[in-house]
C-alpha cells in the first residue's frame, strides 16, 4: 500500500475531513483511511467493519470499530451525530443503497462517497469490443468472484442525487495516478463525491 | 479446555500469590443493600497481581463469573491449580502485569472467602443461610467500590469480565461512569433473559428439591450434593456448544457397549456427572441460589445503563462468541446499540469459536490482541502504530 496511487482516494477523502471533526467510516477495512485522519488531524472516528481480521487490525492501530453490516449499522444513532460519514468503496458492496445513504444523511452533516465508476472507457471498450464484463482497475473482479453488487456510473449517481434531493458540495475524479479533469464519465476510474441535504 | 492454547503461556504466570482480605461496614455501620436490607460486616477476599504505578492510573478490576473466585492468576503456595484467568493475566499476556495492576475480588453472595450465606452471622454464630439478604449485581459492585477506595484508587483504568463478571463491568459503568476509564464486558447482556432466567430457576428448583438442602440450614450436614450436582450439569450443557459437544464427545461409550441401565454409557454422561460431583466440593449451595437470582434481577436495559442527560468518557471493548448460546451476540449488540445512542466511543467484535459460552476462557489469542491494543490505546492514547503514512 506504499504507491501514491493507491492510496489517491485515501488522500483526497483526507484532505476534505476538517481536523476534530467527528468521523463515521462504513466499510472502514483495516484502518488505514481513518489511522491518520485520528493521529494527524484528532478527529473522533468510528468504524463500521465486517472481516474478522480488519477488525483486529483496527483495534491494533487503537482504532474504534464495530463489527457489523453497513445497512443494520446506522439505525441508532441520532440525527447528525457525526461531522462526516464516509461511504469509500463500499457503496457498490451494499444491497439497499438509497436506504444508507439516506440513513448516512440523517446521522452525517457531510457525506463522502467513493465508487468505482462502470462507464470508464477501457469498461465500455471490454463490454462493446469484446463482449465480457468489464475487469478495470478500479472493477478488478470477475463476475462470480465480486464482493460488488451494484454497478454504477458517475452520471447514474449524480441522477440519483438530483431525484433524491441531495446536493453535491464537491466532486473529484480519480484516474489511474492523478486527478481527471476532463469527461470524467468516460475518463475516470472513480469518484468522490461530497454530499449534503438540499434542505 | 484447549490445552494447546493454554500451554502457550504456561511459561508466564504471576507466580505465587496470596488471597488477601478486606473487611468493612464493621461495628453497627452496616452497608445497605439494593434490597434495603442491611449487612455488615462485609469481607471481601481479593488478590492483586503487577505493582499499582506512582500515580495509580494502571489498576484493572477482573470481574469473575457465577462460580469463579479472587484467585484469577498464578497458583497459592504449594498447590498447581492455576487461577481462573490465569491465560489472560500475567506477564505479556492481555491483562499484562509487566504494565498494569490486576485486582479480582470475590463477589459479595459468594463462598470463597467473601461474605456469603456460609459466613457466620454475627447475630447468630452460626452460617446465615437464608437469613442471608438478598444481594444484587449492583451490591457485589458497590462493595468492590469500597475495596477500591481501599487500596486509594480513584480511577480504574479497566474493569473486565465475562458472563455475570461482564454484567459487574456494566454495572461499574452505570454506578461509577466516572472511576473507570475503559470497559471490557465478554459473552454478557444488559439483562437477563426470559431464557437465561428460566435455566437459572432450574437449576435452583434442583437443589431446593434434594432434602439435605433442609431450606438451606445444611451447614451441619454437608451440602445437598444431589441437587447441587444436577444444578451444575444443567450450567455445563449451557456452557457448551453444540459443537464443541460433539467434537469433544459425540456419542463415545465409556465402555464399549450399553450397558441396559442406567449406569453413565456415554462418555458426555460421565462428564457431567464428573463435572458435578468436582463442584460439590468447591461451592456453597446456597451461595449458588443467591447469586443466580442476582443475575437474574440484573436489567440496565432502557437507557438504565448510562442515565438520561449524562455523558460518559468510559471506551468500551464489547466482545462475544459466535456459537454461545448461553449469552448469544445479539446481546451484546444490545450493548453496542445502547452506545451508539450516547455516543459512546466503542468497539464490538464478535470471535468465530465453537467452544459456546466457555469460549472466554478458552479463545485467549484473539482475546489477547483485542485486549492488549484496546488498554494500550486506552493507557497511552493513539501512538500505538508510528511509521504509519499517507
Amino acid at each position: 500500500m506504499a504507491s501514491n496511487d493507491i492510496h489517491l482516494d485515501y488522500r483526497i477523502i483526507y484532505s476534505i475531513i476538517e481536523p476534530d471533526s467527528r468521523v463515521l467510516d462504513l466499510g472502514c477495512g483495516e484502518g488505514d483511511l481513518l489511522y491518520p485522519l485520528v493521529r494527524d488531524k484528532h478527529v473522533r472516528a468510528q468504524g463500521i467493519e465486517l472481516d474478522d481480521k480488519a477488525i483486529q487490525e483496527c483495534v491494533k492501530k487503537g482504532l474504534s470499530v464495530f463489527q457489523d453490516d453497513i445497512e443494520n449499522s446506522l439505525r441508532e444513532y441520532p440525527d447528525h451525530s457525526f461531522d462526516y460519514v464516509i461511504l469509500n468503496q463500499s457503496m457498490q458492496e451494499v444491497k439497499k443503497v438509497d436506504l444508507v445513504i439516506q440513513e448516512a444523511m440523517r446521522i452525517g452533516n457531510k457525506v463522502i462517497v467513493g465508487f468505482p465508476n462502470f462507464a470508464y472507457i477501457k469498461s465500455r471498450l471490454m463490454l462493446f469490443f469484446r463482449g465480457k464484463s468489464p475487469i478495470t482497475g478500479s472493477l478488478p473482479h470477475l463476475w462470480f468472484d465480486t464482493p460488488n453488487v451494484r454497478f454504477l456510473s458517475i452520471t447514474d449517481f449524480k441522477n440519483f442525487c438530483e431525484e433524491k434531493n441531495i446536493r453535491i458540495v464537491e466532486a473529484h475524479y480519480l484516474g489511474k495516478k492523478e486527478v481527471v479533469h476532463l469527461c470524467p464519465n468516460l475518463l475516470a476510474l472513480n469518484a468522490i463525491f461530497v454530499l449534503t441535504n438540499n434542505s | 479446555m484447549n490445552k494447546t492454547k493454554n500451554e502457550k503461556n504456561k511459561n508466564n504466570s504471576v507466580g505465587v500469590v496470596e488471597t488477601q482480605y478486606y473487611t468493612f461496614a464493621e461495628l453497627g455501620r452496616k452497608h445497605k443493600l439494593e434490597s434495603g436490607d442491611t449487612l455488615g460486616p462485609i469481607t471481601l477476599a481479593y488478590e492483586t497481581y503487577g505493582k499499582l504505578n506512582k500515580d495509580k492510573s494502571n489498576a484493572i478490576l477482573a470481574l469473575h463469573a457465577l462460580s469463579g473466585d479472587a484467585h484469577a492468576a498464578g497458583v497459592h503456595k504449594g498447590q498447581d491449580d492455576t487461577g481462573w484467568w490465569d491465560n489472560m493475566i500475567g506477564p505479556d499476556k492481555a491483562f499484562d502485569t509487566n504494565r498494569y495492576f490486576i485486582i479480582c475480588s470475590n463477589v459479595i453472595g459468594g463462598c470463597k472467602g467473601s461474605t456469603g450465606p456460609s459466613s457466620p452471622n454475627p447475630a447468630t454464630g452460626k452460617p446465615y443461610a437464608l437469613d442471608f439478604p438478598f444481594i444484587t449485581v449492583a451490591d457485589m459492585v458497590h462493595s468492590q467500590r469500597h475495596l477500591i477506595d481501599f487500596l486509594g484508587i480513584d480511577k480504574l483504568l479497566c474493569v473486565a469480565g465475562a458472563s455475570m463478571g461482564g454484567m459487574q463491568v456494566l454495572q461499574w459503568v452505570a454506578s461509577f461512569p466516572d472511576r473507570v476509564r475503559s470497559a471490557i464486558p465478554i459473552a454478557t447482556a444488559l439483562k437477563h433473559s426470559p431464557q437465561q432466567i428460566a435455566f437459572n430457576e432450574v437449576v435452583r428448583q434442583s437443589i431446593m428439591a434434594d432434602p439435605a438442602w433442609r431450606e438451606g440450614n445444611y451447614y451441619e450436614y454437608g451440602q445437598p450434593e444431589k441437587g447441587l450436582s444436577v444444578a451444575r450439569m444443567i450450567g455445563h450443557i449451557t456452557f457448551m456448544s453444540d459443537q464443541s459437544m460433539e467434537e469433544k464427545f459425540s456419542r463415545r461409550l465409556k465402555n464399549d457397549k450399553f450397558s441396559f441401565g442406567f449406569d453413565a454409557d456415554f462418555e458426555v454422561e460421565g462428564y457431567l456427572r464428573y463435572r458435578g460431583a468436582n463442584f460439590v466440593k468447591r461451592f456453597d449451595a446456597n451461595s449458588y441460589l443467591y447469586i443466580t437470582k442476582a443475575i437474574d434481577y440484573f436489567d440496565l436495559f432502557g437507557g438504565k445503563l448510562i442515565p438520561h442527560g449524562k455523558a460518559i468518557n468510559t471506551r468500551f471493548l464489547i466482545i462475544s462468541f459466535k456459537s454461545d448460546w448461553l449469552y448469544p451476540s445479539h446481546q451484546s449488540q444490545e450493548i453496542v446499540r445502547a452506545l451508539k445512542r450516547r455516543h459512546v466511543d466503542a468497539t464490538y467484535c464478535e470471535l468465530t469459536s465453537t467452544y459456546g459460552h466457555d469460549a472466554f476462557l478458552v479463545e485467549v489469542v484473539e482475546q489477547t490482541t483485542l485486549i492488549k491494543h484496546f488498554l494500550d490505546k486506552t493507557f497511552n492514547g493513539y501512538m500505538v502504530v508510528k511509521n504509519y503514512g499517507i
